[in-house]
């Protein structure tokens, strides 16, 4: 473990997680969700956990994604807050 | 205004009590972490010669834990019958 | 799945596309023993393909290859596959899910039978998450109305 990569990945995951939380539209939030998803996979194969890393890349960043953007695609693309 | 402050303050607050449970916990990668020493060495000790598989994750989860994936499986199973059941509108 | 956006390109980029996704989905499958992987990541591999199948074709195409029945029996499929690997271990005389009584019917000795019965229970995982993650993502991408999103297709065919 390098704590020098860590930083800057988990910097990079926290600002993508408070993006997506304050981003007023649904589908920006969504794709910045997947992004989050990919630099917690990058964490993870960088601790040595790869089999987590693939489940992460496979079901977060892929097939989560195309769920949340069936969603949007069938109710809305704004929020009401 | 008062909201505001109210919510960093005690966001503060949890984060120091976080911070200080945090230095209780073993160091990453510890061999003696209490985690490592009750069944992780027989899994990589004999993990390989009782089950024939070089990857120790799928070992654990598939046999040694053969359970657990059972009714992970089972989840992924009833969330999806209950997307049907809810979602789906035959015509009939 | 947006008869609109409907682009040659697209479509050509994703039929060459396609088949490599699933080969290397069953490869992950495969190769769960030795490397990374499983057939839970496998089976979200297939099913991603499947999605992009919708995505970048419409319903019907998805429809004709992967029929909601055919789905709906693969959901069932692969717990059925998994509970049944365990039970016939039962049978055998272990334990449930107990793999090594497997050699008594496989011709193997009882650690390459526990080898093979993971490769069953992996195949049953892979199964059951592929047709649940496509049904998951028709019925949402659908409203769960299936034939009427068929028919409002072939209404946009007939109108060019």
């Amino acid at each position: 473990m390098i704590w020098q990569i860590n930083l800057v990945l988990l910097s990079f995951a926290v600002i993508a997680a408070l993006t997506a939380i304050s981003v007023k539209d649904l589908l920006s939030a969504v794709v910045l969700l997947g992004a989050f998803s990919f630099f917690m996979c990058l964490l993870w194969t960088e601790m040595g956990a790869v089999d987590v890393a693939f489940t992460e890349a496979a079901v977060g960043a892929g097939v989560n994604t195309a769920f949340f953007i069936a969603a949007i695609y069938k109710t809305t693309r704004r929020t009401k807050d | 205004m008062t909201r505001k402050f109210v919510g960093i303050l005690i966001a503060v607050i949890a984060l120091i009590a976080l911070m200080q449970g945090l230095k209780d916990l073993p160091k990453w990668a510890d061999p003696n972490q209490p985690a490592s020493i009750h069944v992780s060495p027989r899994y990589i000790e004999k993990g390989i010669e009782e089950t024939g598989v070089p990857n120790i994750v799928t070992a654990v989860l598939a046999d040694y834990r053969g359970y657990d994936t059972l009714f992970e499986t089972a989840v992924i199973f009833t969330a999806g019958v209950a997307v049907m059941m809810l979602l789906r509108r035959s015509k009939r | 799945m947006i008869r609109e956006h409907e682009d040659i390109v697209i479509q050509t980029v994703c039929r060459f596309f396609i088949p490599f996704m699933q080969a290397y989905g069953l490869y992950v499958l495969a190769h769960g023993h030795g490397s990374p992987g499983g057939g839970f990541q496998g089976g979200c591999i297939l099913a991603a393909s499947f999605i992009l199948m919708t995505i970048s074709y419409d319903l019907k195409e998805v429809k004709r290859r992967f029929s909601e029945k055919l789905n709906v029996l693969f959901c069932s499929l692969g717990v059925f596959i998994y509970a049944g690997t365990g039970l016939v271990c039962l049978l055998l005389g272990g334990n449930f899910l107990n793999y090594g009584k497997l050699s008594k019917i496989l011709p193997t000795d009882p650690v390459m039978a526990r080898y093979y019965g993971m490769a069953a229970i992996e195949t049953g995982v892979q199964i059951t998450v592929m047709a649940i993650m496509v049904s998951i993502f028709l019925n949402l991408v659908t409203a769960g109305k299936h034939e009427e999103t068929v028919e409002e297709e072939d209404a946009g065919d007939n109108s060019k």
